[in-house]
């Protein structure tokens, strides 16, 4: 993972460690913005033992190159991370993570497990606004979840299963439960099963850009894109122009927290 | 077992006198309830209150029972119960809930001041100025009772008051009278009626005082505790002890303006909280927001209970206009109007619109207004989804983390 100079044991690092919904991620950085290590583990019920697992396992993937200096927690269990210095919302490290990766003024769009977001920067990376997702699964990694079970598909056969068709069917419901009752209807006109896992891509995709106009260049991140790329490719004929991913996109929360640790610890 | 965490809601000394208020009110209405020693009139919380006290009535404001229902959290027990005999979960949840506490026959009145039941009714009279809701809510207890229903239907979305407006309002107005009089069994007084303005006008300068001063910084008074302090001002407005309450709250609040001892700690931000509270959260958000050092300072909510066109020499004009001049019922370009007001004269860093899932009346983020608003004055807002009583509809960890997230905003 480490670019630049040879690590040492002296390096001093940075953790971001973002607890989210479903899945935690965890990003060591050094002071040269290098990363280290990034580690994702599901959330699970006890979020300060996952936090405590995934720095044990970041330290190894490192090499125990380093010593922790700074940690800066964000998601749903930021506050359950015990050894962060700082916390702060996804919304805010999500901005901070993409802008790294992609500094100019963008339109942030993170599905996450269980909400999603629109975050608009400017050309600075200052957030001019945000919006979140209604408290519903309409949207979100949850849907694809649930439509995945009612499909009797894996997860991860979802996207290679998508990039078999063009076609897709339509799924127009805002409610998961209505939507798979949908699903039930086409699977009784023997409609291919790959139009259906599209049409469920979409209806994600459907969600996302009733929450905002979605103005100039627009970057995708969070796991949902992360493991199923194709998202970014229906998403992009969707608005009619290309989408960004950056790299590691369901990192960019838990490095934009590192890299806040980082300039925490230089203003220090 | 863990400490306990140390409330940073700083209390208020006047909350004891508003207290005992609230106790002779509800004491007088049961007894009155109880005995038949007097006729009581139920209202919705902005309708012609005036009018009534001028006959008599002893006056019972449901709106206010719905508010005790979701900050006591029973509401979310009860409204199944109105759901199950046909009340949707989509309409007013101080409906539903009102009517499940009805149905179970389960008020937190009971606990708080010993009644056994909300007061009968002898007849009900509405005002449609807060939505269509209150006239459906109130029919229904005209259906159990057989009591009389009559009220005001206020037209929406208005922006200059007419005087075609004022007088068909007024016509409404004087056409409750026989209906009124034939259930108290009173004659109209007009002069009864002037008093009972007067008094009216009165509590509500002094309620517009205790909300003007957040002004000052620090403010001395949260959004939050207003909701709580509001309670004479909008169930005995038009009796004298109301107004003497409020010079009361009004002079301990000038005591910290003058001591310079904000309501929060260290006060860094000041929001606007634009919609209903969020009842059964009230005391959470109190304290989240005061964790953070910021100050809810102003809200649509509170100012709602400010009538200043009682002022008016006709008591007539005067319960037509200020019954009319609420920002509920005007249109668009008043209320972007009004929030530029409230932005500058209370200073505001941000805005909350608060997107209660069964007030759409009181939800003005539905038709584009938060962005139109940011856009023009460049002040941030955060949408949140909730509701004033149905907490199945709000998701604790969502609303903290766009709080927070409006916070970093401001900061960076």
């Amino acid at each position: 993972m480490s670019e630049g100079k040879k690590p040492t044991s002296q390096d001093l690092l940075y953790c971001g460690v973002d607890i989210g919904a479903s899945a935690t991620k965890l990003v060591l950085v050094d002071a040269s913005k290098n990363v280290r290590a990034m580690i994702v583990r599901p959330s699970g019920v006890d979020y300060k033992a996952t936090a405590e697992e995934s720095l044990a396992d970041a330290l190894l993937e490192s090499g125990n190159s380093g010593k922790v200096a700074r940690t800066v927690s964000t998601g749903y269990g930021r506050h359950n991370v015990k050894f962060a210095d700082d916390s702060l919302t996804e919304i805010h490290c999500h901005g901070v993570g993409c802008y790294h990766y992609i500094p100019r003024s963008i339109s942030i769009v993170d599905i996450g497990g269980q909400d999603n977001k629109v975050i608009r920067l400017d050309d600075k990376g200052h957030r001019l606004d945000f919006k979140m997702n209604r408290k519903c699964a309409a949207g979100t990694g949850a849907f694809i979840e649930e439509m995945a079970l009612r499909l009797g598909v894996e997860i991860d056969e979802m996207d290679p299963l998508a990039r078999r068709t063009d076609k897709m069917v339509r799924l127009s419901s805002f409610c998961t439960v209505f939507a798979k009752t949908e699903i039930l209807a086409h699977l009784r006109k023997g409609v291919n099963v790959a139009e259906i896992v599209r049409g469920a891509f979409m209806s994600v995709i459907h969600r996302v850009v009733e929450m905002d106009p979605l103005a100039g260049d627009v970057v995708l991140t969070g796991g949902v894109v992360a493991h199923n790329p194709i998202i970014a490719d229906i998403f992009s004929q969707k608005i009619g122009r290309p989408v960004e991913v950056p790299p590691h996109p369901q990192f960019t929360g838990a490095m934009g927290a590192a890299l806040i640790a980082l300039q925490q610890s230089t203003n220090n | 077992m863990a400490e306990e965490k140390k409330s940073l809601i700083k209390k208020i000394r006047s909350a004891g006198p508003m207290r005992k208020l609230m106790a002779a009110y509800f004491t007088e209405l049961n007894e009155a309830a109880t005995t038949g020693s007097g006729k009581i009139a139920w209202c919705t919380s902005v309708g012609p209150a005036e009018l009534l006290r001028s006959f008599g009535f002893l006056v019972y404001f449901p709106e206010n029972h719905g508010a005790v229902l979701g900050s006591s959290r029973l509401a979310a027990d009860l409204i199944p119960a109105a759901n199950a005999i046909g009340y949707s979960p989509d309409i007013c949840s101080y409906l539903t809930s009102d009517v499940g506490s009805f149905l179970n026959k389960n008020t937190p009145l009971t606990r708080a001041f010993g009644m056994e039941t909300v007061p009968k009714a002898d007849i009900l009279v509405f005002n449609t100025n807060q939505c269509r809701d209150v006239k459906d809510w109130f029919q229904f207890y005209e259906r159990e009772w057989n009591v009389p229903c009559v009220g005001i239907d206020t037209m929406r979305g208005i922006g200059d008051i007419t005087s075609e407006h004022l007088v068909g309002l007024i016509g409404q107005h004087k056409a409750l009278i026989p209906i009124l009089e034939k259930v108290s069994g009173q004659k109209f007084d007009i002069d009864r009626l002037r008093e009972v303005v007067e008094s009216s006008y009165k509590c509500t300068k002094g309620w517009k005082n205790v909300l003007r001063i957040a002004e000052k910084k620090p403010s001395p008074i949260t959004f939050f505790d207003a909701t709580i302090h509001m309670g004479p001002a909008v169930v005995l407005r038009g009796d004298d002890r109301a107004v003497q309450y409020y010079d009361t709250l009004v002079a301990e609040l000038e005591e910290r303006v003058t001591s310079g001892e904000g309501a929060v700690d260290g006060e860094q931000h000041r929001f606007y909280w634009e919609g209903m509270p969020v009842w059964g959260k009230l005391r959470e958000h109190a304290e989240f927001f005061a964790g953070k050092k910021s100050c809810v300072v102003a809200s649509t909510y509170c100012n709602s209970w400010i009538f200043e066109g009682l002022g008016a020499e006709d008591p007539f004009e005067g319960m037509a206009r200020a019954y009319t001049e609420l920002f509920i019922v005007r249109s668009e370009s008043f209320k972007e109007k009004y929030l530029e007001g409230m932005v500058r004269d209370y200073d505001i860093s941000g805005i909350i619109y608060h997107d209660a899932k069964t007030c759409p009346n009181n939800s003005n983020n539905r038709y584009g207004l938060p962005l139109r608003f940011t856009e023009k004055s460049g002040v941030p807002h955060v949408v949140i989804n909730g509701d004033l009583n149905d907490l199945r509809l709000y998701s604790e960890e969502q609303a903290k983390t766009q709080f927070e997230a409006l916070m970093e905003q401001i900061n960076d």
